[in-house]
């Protein structure tokens, strides 16, 4: 994967991105409830993640957003505008589906320019911009290929552009990444990312994978069955929980049998602060982070014993699963330079940083 | 017979399978393997060659001689004769019109179609009964129409009686090359619904969804999108409803008990008078003709065909 | 895991991105047309209980196909139903014993010869019956010499007119079941070939070999150009000549057999369909 510097080409026009507002959004299908009530205040040229597993309901949001869907309840404001009833074709936004959405019979570069074409923009007027989305992008020289003489990455770059080429005051992506490959993912979400701030637009990013969410967004929406758990910036999401739901399904986490006393959640005779609301004491399971526990001696301060179950070199890191006294399995990351033995006995410390706890029956 | 269900003239999938077996086994073994593998085919190859190699090289060889044997231009030339290229003319003509015809009706249902669930009971029902139409051909169809508008059809009844329409007032024609054009439209359409539905099910929701997020209206989505995408499907189906047509033999025939109208009638005549224009194995000549209008159309269709598949990944 | 593919939209967004007509369009065109194409099976329905030319109706048609007398008068067609279904079996035979087979092999050995095969499978389409049997004649006047002159030898046609409808109901089951790795997995588990086609092969084609069975059945119940061309009696041949003397026995058993054709089709879909819940 080669660093390249950016082409600033399109820059962005003051105001450009605009606030979205969503309010109570409720919709159905027959007797399933696929949005239970939708708060959700975006400001201009902000990144939004809605992040969640299949059937939370995150894509739904977002085509209710678009105008694909129609929604039983609440309201959808943009500008200021209420858009419910606006068809979705006067909506002004820009989207980018998951895959397939390049119309096949045309060019990359009549695909482009496709939305200036219906807002009647003249011909050379809209060549040069379509053009100039394409640079943006890094497929310039790809303007008389057609969409199956292209790459899965490459595809959704010309997706990007056409439906950025427009100007749109807000972008909509519905999983453009999930079925590409690992690397050519993790290049264009950075490009995305860079794109949308150059322009100033707001940008509304759906996806399931919780390690691409926090690593474009500015703010992330974790969600579940039609409601939003939780909304903060990657940073709050993953050190500060809401629940265990979030706590479990940002990061890595190991779920560990504890014991909550006086307000502390005891591991293994090690007291950790309890993160989010108090709760009555009594057995838990605490969500441990692999970064929160370090290899030790034998000797150290609240050193717990435990058994080398398998060790994966990832790199930068290594990360080892051990086995504690009570037989639950707990993930640690740890240096590179260190080499647990499959098998070997050890010794792990656990820092003094705040865990969620859920009741353990 | 007809064509329905006629397959796709092209498939990826065999550019894929290209993975060799090696033969396991000792060296020695394997030349004799090979030759094994080979003699397995030879069924197959002995019983195309019998009775579709020959028969169709005696057909279409068999206009270049007469009855003894001599080589002769005689029987082709007899080809332009004007009796027959006027034959020749009645069989393009009612294969155009009821291909068209069939084409636009087929389509539109296959549009009406659109947004049914693809394993639900109203596309299912269409399923079936389309192909079991598309098959329902010749003698029982020609029943089918004399019992509806015959001279003493329902319909021509009901007209006659309620409305005081006369259909037949100049001239019983569903026994003529005009009446050909209703019974054939009748096994068209559903043929077109079996060969259109897959084109017209494979375009994707997300073209219209970007039309729609791209400003574009109802309007522009079928003039930009649609149309063109659909467009070699819709006419490499036009194609097979045209051979369809023109090669159907059965229904002409039973419609038809007289006569040389149409090329599939005139070799009809050919078989079974020992001469026809004077001339020996005009059959064959007229085979031949058939063929060769049957291979144009048929490379066609194979053209388009091969345009559509390479857009619906 | 996004359901893009199988996503539905609400009928009235979709009608208004013109991806779907609205309910009442769909409902006039299906409408429409499906009143048109009801009318001649109506019609033939409605004839077969007419009494004669004078107006009533009876049931004098449908019941005298049980009379004692019925299968004398009626001989030539009894006799035409007689061929037809003996000629569907021996076709379906070839069909199963020489096609099945040669497919399965190409599949497995042969997947250079492949496109070879679908192009032969696919000449009796630009070769029509009716050119066909130009050429057949000859070809028959030896068959007779060598094996004589019963219906069932016009099965060896049939099997040729069949060849492009059974082959792709086979090869789509080819495609969809992937037999080669199948069988590789059978070779590991170190099964012969003939038990690997037998235990492995056949079981996952039930689904092609019935559909090209069914079809080739309803083919042959309705050829006629070959059967009439080369003086054989078949079922179409015997009702084109009962149709001149006894119109209405022509007519109720064009009914039968179009209803046969509905039968066998719809248990092609059946088939098809029963596998995962999802259409072939």
């Amino acid at each position: 994967m080669s660093l390249t510097a950016p082409t600033r080409i399109m820059t962005a026009e003051p105001g450009s991105g605009a606030t979205v507002v969503l309010k109570d959004v409720i919709k159905s299908y027959g007797s399933m409830q696929a949005l239970t009530g939708i708060d959700l205040t975006i400001a201009p040229g902000e990144f939004i993640a809605l992040l969640g597993p299949s059937g939370c309901g995150k894509t739904t949001a977002l085509r209710a957003l678009s105008g694909l869907e129609q929604i039983d309840g609440g309201t959808i404001v943009i500008d200021g505008v209420n858009v419910e009833s606006v068809p979705t074709n006067k909506r002004d936004i820009g989207m980018v589906f998951q895959s397939y959405s390049l119309f096949p019979h045309m060019t990359v570069l009549e695909n482009v320019e496709f939305g200036l074409r219906m807002r009647k923009v003249a011909k050379a007027d809209r060549r040069t911009r379509a053009g100039e989305a394409l640079e943006m992008v890094g497929l310039g020289a790809h303007g008389e290929r057609f969409a199956h003489q292209l790459s899965g990455g490459q595809q959704q770059r010309v997706a990007l552009a056409r439906a950025l080429v427009t100007r749109p005051r807000v972008l909509l992506l519905d999983e453009p990444l999930s079925a590409l490959d690992a690397k050519v993912r993790v290049q264009l979400r950075e490009e995305i990312r860079r794109i949308t701030t150059d322009l100033g637009i707001t940008t509304v990013f759906v996806t399931h994978d919780q390690e691409e969410a926090l690593a474009v967004a500015d703010r992330v929406a974790v969600m579940r069955a039609g409601r939003i758990e939780q909304i903060g910036t990657p940073e709050e999401l993953y050190a500060t929980p809401v629940n265990t739901f979030v706590a479990d399904f940002v990061g890595l986490t190991s779920r560990i049998p504890a014991e909550l006393v006086d307000g502390a959640v005891l591991v293994h005779g090690v007291p950790l602060p309890l993160l989010g609301e108090a709760q009555p004491d009594g057995p838990v399971l605490a969500y441990i982070r692999p970064e929160d526990v370090a290899l030790a001696s034998q000797g150290d301060a609240g050193a717990i014993e435990a058994t080398v179950v398998s060790s994966s070199f990832l790199g930068s890191l290594r990360r080892t699963i051990f086995q504690l006294p009570d037989e639950s399995l707990i993930s640690v990351q740890h240096a590179v330079e260190e080499h647990p033995v499959v098998g070997a006995q050890a010794w792990l410390r656990l820092k003094a940083s705040a865990v969620a706890a859920s009741p353990r029956s | 017979m007809t064509v329905a269900n006629a397959p796709v003239l092209v498939s990826d999938a065999a550019e894929s399978s290209t993975r060799r077996h090696s033969p396991s086994g000792p060296a020695t073994r394997r030349p004799l393997r090979g030759l094994v593998k080979y003699l397995g085919l030879t069924p197959f190859a002995v019983y195309v060659v019998l009775f579709l190699a020959i028969p169709t090289t005696i057909a279409v060889v068999s206009g270049f001689f007469t009855d003894d044997g001599a080589f002769t231009f005689d029987n082709v030339l007899g080809l332009f004769a004007p009796n027959v290229l006027a034959t020749f003319g009645s069989s393009f003509w009612v294969s155009a019109v009821t291909a068209v015809v069939g084409a636009v009706v087929g389509a539109l249902v296959c549009y009406a179609l659109l947004g049914t669930r693809a394993d639900g009971p109203l596309r299912s029902f269409i399923d079936s009964a389309s192909s079991v139409l598309a098959q329902f051909g010749g003698v029982m169809l020609a029943f089918a129409f004399i019992a509806a508008i015959g001279s003493q059809g329902l319909i021509t009844v009901l007209l006659k009686d309620v409305f005081g329409l006369d259909i037949f007032a100049n001239g019983v024609w569903l026994y003529q090359v005009q009446g050909l054009l209703p019974v054939y439209i009748y096994f068209q359409v559903p043929l077109m619904i079996i060969t259109f539905m897959p084109a017209l099910s494979g375009l994707k929701l997300q073209w219209a969804e970007a039309n729609a997020t791209l400003g574009g209206t109802r309007f522009t989505y079928w003039t930009r999108i649609a149309f063109p995408v659909l467009a070699p499907s819709f006419f490499g189906s036009l194609l097979l409803l045209f051979a369809n047509a023109f090669s159907s033999y059965a229904t002409a025939a039973a419609l038809i008990s007289q006569g040389a109208q149409i090329v599939p009638l005139q070799i009809r005549a050919a078989l079974v008078s020992e001469t026809v224009l004077g001339r020996e194995n005009m059959a064959g000549a007229l085979a031949l003709g058939m063929v060769i209008v049957m291979v144009v159309v048929m490379w066609g269709y194979s053209v388009l065909q091969n345009r559509t598949s390479r857009w619906q990944k | 895991m996004s359901r893009a593919g199988t996503r539905r939209v609400d009928n009235s967004v979709a009608v208004r991105m013109g991806s779907e007509p609205s309910r009442a369009v769909r409902w006039i065109i299906l409408g429409v047309v499906g009143l048109v194409f009801c009318i001649p099976i109506v019609a033939m329905v409605v004839f077969s209980f007419k009494d004669g030319l004078g107006g009533g109706y009876t049931l004098a048609h449908w019941s005298g196909l049980f009379d004692e007398d019925a299968a004398r008068t009626y001989r030539n067609l009894f006799t035409g139903i007689g061929n037809s279904l003996l000629l569907a079996v021996v076709t379906v035979a070839i069909v199963l014993v020489v096609l099945l087979p040669t497919m399965i092999l190409v599949h497995l050995q042969f997947p250079r010869l492949r496109r070879t095969l679908e192009f032969i499978c696919i000449i009796p389409i630009t070769v029509p019956a009716i050119v066909l049997v130009v050429g057949l004649a000859p070809v028959y006047s030896v068959v007779v010499k060598v094996v004589g002159g019963s219906v069932w030898t016009l099965a060896l046609a049939y099997g040729i007119t069949v060849l492009p409808y059974a082959y792709r109901a086979i090869q789509s089951n080819l495609d969809a079941v992937d037999v080669i790795t199948l069988s590789e997995a059978g070779r590991t588990l170190s099964a012969n070939w003939g038990k690997i086609l037998w235990f492995v092969l056949l079981p996952n084609l039930k689904r092609g070999v019935l559909a090209a069975s069914f079809i080739s059945v309803a083919v042959v119940l309705g050829e006629f150009t070959i059967a009439s061309l080369l003086n054989r009696t078949n079922l179409q041949t015997a009702l084109l000549q009962v149709s001149q003397s006894d119109p209405y026995v022509a007519v109720i058993f064009a009914l039968l057999a179009l209803a046969l054709a509905f039968l066998l089709l719809l248990s092609i879909g059946r088939i098809g369909r029963t596998r995962t819940g999802s259409s072939s």
